[in-house]
């Protein structure tokens, strides 16, 4: 078993390499670089470089405590796996290009981008989305803070700033106003939920210290 | 009945006029809700659109066969758009079995253009007769030309506000499903489920009943999103070609490009003022574009003050770039800087307090109430002594705004009360962030005297009673009422089953804590609801217009700081004294204050739509490059809610109108420098300062 897995992992991996490079190459021409074979060293690199493009490979996301068995294109971003073919549709595509963060999910506890990550490489790690954090029935108290405040309007954004308060939190309990600010410079609000964000922020903070 | 409705008394109310927490914040925060955008349905495919790269240009020919070939794609039409009127125009689009490979597809569709002139902007359009039509004048009072001798003091110069976008975090987009030959359900963003049922099956030729539009949530719109849009209909058709649901949400570019915009604004102006402090006349030239249409304006000037003798003429300008879409206060924001710029200006030149200059030209008692109150909260006597000299330097500046905010007739809401003690409530409105859902609930709760929690709230379906688009601040004061009729018709209908129960006239009967009450006894809702006759109550009501008001005012002060060395401007604070009416949630009302205030902040400071005059393309359809305000441009907010009347009245754009002429009047106290141009970059400081307009 784990023979065979590592076997696919190493397979994955090199056809991660190749869909890679497409998914770059692809805003201009991506047909072009099948044809040249540039980054293939032999003529079987180049026919996995094509399955590559065109096919889809098996890789295994570790989501919310549960492992998912998924075949998708190397090409396809970990928002996208999670969204479109997980149904965890939490972390939202807005900006698609970590502007942002929307999609902001936790990989092994640190925030990221699942905008900016390829699902093939988000293998290995544990993926936690706002729906792993807490659920409508057992919210934490970021969530209900956010909820006592006001922190939302119409939500879209709600799932990352959640997310990412959660991250600045749990790096730093005493966070302070400041540091919250600064914490969530990578997060945008259109319809103006930041100061409100804020304070449920800080009162979240509270509350988890008197905990 | 219906005359005697009126709003219970804030003080004595157990929800209304109080802090109510969104009923779906819980699905909200944890990612539970479900917007378009994350609708999977079995089977679904993904639609791409494929747009125009040329700014203008007629298609000559369509050749789709190498799309249609590829593994995976399921339908293509060819037939969306013949002609492009700006780059990113729809001309092409095809279903997938994923969004990548519809996107592949696209790619290998070949268009033969042919390319034609174009213009990208207003700046340049203006000057090209054939590109302007015809001017609409506003004019009262005596030609201002013959009134400059009489002035003590006459300001004179260009002024521009940009284009700016709505840049909704939710896209534009669908997921439909055909149910039958001539029958469908679509799920849309959008901020009207009656008015896209109705658009799509005029749009598709199926009878309005068999179109079921779903919008439970949705990711802001701001003005955008009234209309399925041709994403709504190709998706429709695309579904309808494949056999299977068809999922299609514009990406961020074609969000940007093609999805509406808030038109710019430019003004070649005189005004003048006597030495009294009164504003004399005004006299302006403006030019403006909602794209391919000639037909613009703005309000100017600004009606919030007296100024008897104007000329000032609107002059729409075609451009091949995307067309105009109501955007939060639709052309109030621009009317408002642009008049308030000037105003300002003529308190300068007159050497008069900003403010004593407001307070004598405000048409108003309203605004001169809350000019006072507004002053005295931001510490306008701070004024003088703040630092005006060496680099970081600040001031403050003042604004106002007027808006309607009243209600439209035509909404219905059902309320049912089961046996069981469950109690619904159904209209056919939607929730843009605003929290209708809540106060849908929390009218009826309050009503009934019952607990929120107990109150189902169903909104944001075509299937439910009627009720209008969500623009022009108007849902609060088209809903509410006609959720309050509903409410206290089954009330009545409880009471004279309590009434039996308890002995005593049924007009005797109060509805508080879970209860029914009368002459010291009392009986629980649920036992009342237990004793209705079997159905339960099943009641209608209709809008009442006792139960709200249009006409609200307000006004906003900024305090900025300047950084002289780099022309990098903060706003440090902003007092929000907004008119409002009978609020029904004071929490989300003063929400719809400070996101008003922090959209009013990236108007000021960051947005700015950029055409490329070469190519004819937006140089900044993303967000790095599009900018709004992060957490670090965030000011303090001080919102005063300025209760005028006991009636509802929409407040949902007001706030955003005032806030970047505030901000650049500031910076105008804080550094002598006036910033006529909008957004108030590092370099247009610096161009200011050096006096070029740019």
């Amino acid at each position: 078993m784990a023979e065979e897995k590592s076997e696919k992992k190493k397979l994955s991996r090199r056809q991660f390499i190749a869909g890679a490079g497409v998914t770059v190459a692809a805003v201009g021409a991506g047909a072009v670089f099948l044809g040249n074979g540039r980054n293939a060293e032999k003529e079987e690199d180049a026919e996995q470089a094509s399955q590559a493009l065109e096919g889809a490979v098996p890789i295994t996301l570790k989501v919310n405590g549960k492992a998912h068995n998924l075949s998708l294109q190397p090409r396809v971003t970990l928002l996208d796996a999670l969204r479109e073919r997980l149904e965890v549709t939490g972390p939202k595509r807005v900006c698609d290009r970590g502007t942002c963060g929307c999609c902001t999910v936790l990989l092994d506890g640190e925030p990221a981008y699942a905008c900016l990550m390829l699902a093939i490489d988000a293998q290995r790690h544990e993926i936690t989305t706002v729906e792993g954090l807490g659920t409508p029935d057992r919210m934490t108290a970021v969530q209900r803070k956010f909820i006592e405040k006001d922190g939302l309007m119409c939500g879209f954004c709600t799932p990352g700033f959640v997310t990412a308060v959660h991250a600045v939190l749990a790096k730093n309990p005493n966070a302070s106003l400041d540091e919250i600010r600064q914490g969530l410079r990578g997060n945008i609000c259109r319809c103006g939920t930041f100061n409100r964000v804020f304070e449920a922020a800080v009162e979240a903070a509270r509350e988890m210290r008197r905990a | 009945m219906a005359q005697s409705a009126q709003w219970p008394d804030r003080q004595a109310s157990r929800y209304l006029g109080k802090d109510i927490p969104r009923v779906d914040g819980p699905t909200k925060v944890t990612g539970a809700a479900k917007y378009t955008y994350d609708v999977v349905l079995p089977g679904m495919l993904y639609g791409a659109i494929l747009r125009s790269p040329h700014a203008a240009a007629q298609v000559r020919s369509v050749d789709a066969s190498a799309a249609r070939a590829m593994p995976g794609v399921v339908a293509v039409l060819t037939d969306i758009g013949r002609a492009a009127r700006f780059a990113g125009e729809e001309i092409a689009a095809v279903a997938a079995e994923t969004e990548e490979i519809a996107r592949d597809a696209l790619k290998a569709i070949r268009v033969d253009y042919e390319v034609q002139p174009f213009v990208s902007n207003t700046l340049r359009g203006k000057d090209i007769p054939d590109r302007v039509g015809e001017p609409q004048v506003n004019s009262r009072g005596e030609d201002p030309d013959t009134l400059w001798a009489q002035a003590a003091a006459v300001v004179e110069g260009e002024y521009y506000v940009p284009v700016r976008e709505h840049l909704s975090l939710e896209t534009h987009g669908v997921v439909v499903r055909w149910d039958a030959d001539d029958a469908l359900t679509c799920w849309c963003s959008t901020q009207a489920v009656h008015g896209v049922a109705g658009e799509l099956a005029a749009g598709l030729g199926v009878p309005r009943q068999n179109v079921k539009v779903i919008c439970e949530v949705m990711g802001g719109g701001f003005g955008s999103k009234f209309s399925p849009g041709v994403e709504g209909l190709t998706a429709a058709r695309l579904a309808k070609a494949a056999g299977r649901p068809v999922k299609l949400m514009l990406d961020r570019y074609e969000e940007q490009v093609a999805s509406g915009n808030g038109p710019d604004a430019y003004m070649q102006c005189k005004a003048a003022a006597t030495s009294d402090g009164r504003i004399l006349a005004i006299k302006a030239d403006l030019f403006g574009t909602g794209g391919y249409s000639r037909r613009w304006a703005v309000p100017f000037p600004y009606s919030t003050y007296t100024v008897p003798n104007v000329r000032a003429a609107m002059h729409g300008v075609q451009t091949n770039a995307g067309s105009q879409r109501s955007l939060r206060a639709p052309g109030h924001p621009q009317g408002c800087f642009l008049t308030e710029t000037v105003v300002d200006e003529l308190a300068v030149a007159l050497r008069m307090d900003p403010l004593e200059f407001r307070l004598r030209n405000v048409r108003g008692g309203v605004w001169d109430q809350q000019l006072r109150l507004g002053a005295e909260r931001i510490g306008w006597s701070r004024r003088a002594s703040l630092p005006k000299s060496g680099r970081f330097r600040r001031g403050m500046g003042a604004a106002c705004t007027t808006w309607g905010g009243g209600g439209r007739g035509g909404s219905v809401c059902e309320v049912r009360i089961g046996n069981d003690g469950s109690v619904w409530a159904g209209i056919g409105t939607q929730d843009l962030g605003t929290g209708t859902r809540t106060y849908v609930a929390a009218i009826v709760a309050e009503v009934l005297g019952v607990s929120i929690e107990r109150v189902t709230a169903d909104i944001g379906k075509s299937t439910l009673g009627n009720s209008g688009g969500s623009g022009g601040s108007v849902t609060a004061a088209s809903v509410s009422p006609a959720v309050m009729m509903a409410a206290l018709s089954a009330r009545e209908r409880l009471a004279q089953t309590a009434a039996a129960m308890l002995g005593v006239p049924a007009g005797e009967v109060r509805f508080a804590d879970g209860n029914a009450s009368a002459q010291g006894r009392s009986v629980s809702f649920a036992e009342v609801c237990a004793k209705l006759p079997s159905g339960g109550i099943e009641v209608t009501g209709q809008w009442n217009q006792a139960l709200q008001r249009s006409g609200v005012g307000g006004v906003q002060f900024a305090e900025v700081e300047v950084d002289m060395w780099t022309g990098g401007i903060r706003v440090i604070k902003v007092v929000a004294v907004q008119d409002c009416g009978y609020y029904l949630n004071k929490l989300a009302t003063e929400s719809q204050v400070i996101g008003g205030v922090i959209q009013g902040v990236g108007m000021a400071l960051l947005e700015d739509r950029k055409m490329d005059n070469g190519t004819g393309r937006q140089l900044n359809p993303n967000m790095e490059t599009y900018k709004v305000p992060g957490s670090l441009e965030i000011p303090d907010i001080d919102v005063v809610l300025f209760d005028t009347h006991d009636q509802v009245t929409g407040i949902g754009e007001p706030p955003v109108i005032p806030t970047a002429a505030a901000i650049g009047n500031a910076v105008f106290d804080a550094s002598g420098v006036r910033m006529r141009r909008l957004p108030m970059t590092p370099k247009r400081f610096f161009d200011a300062q050096e006096g070029r307009m740019v």
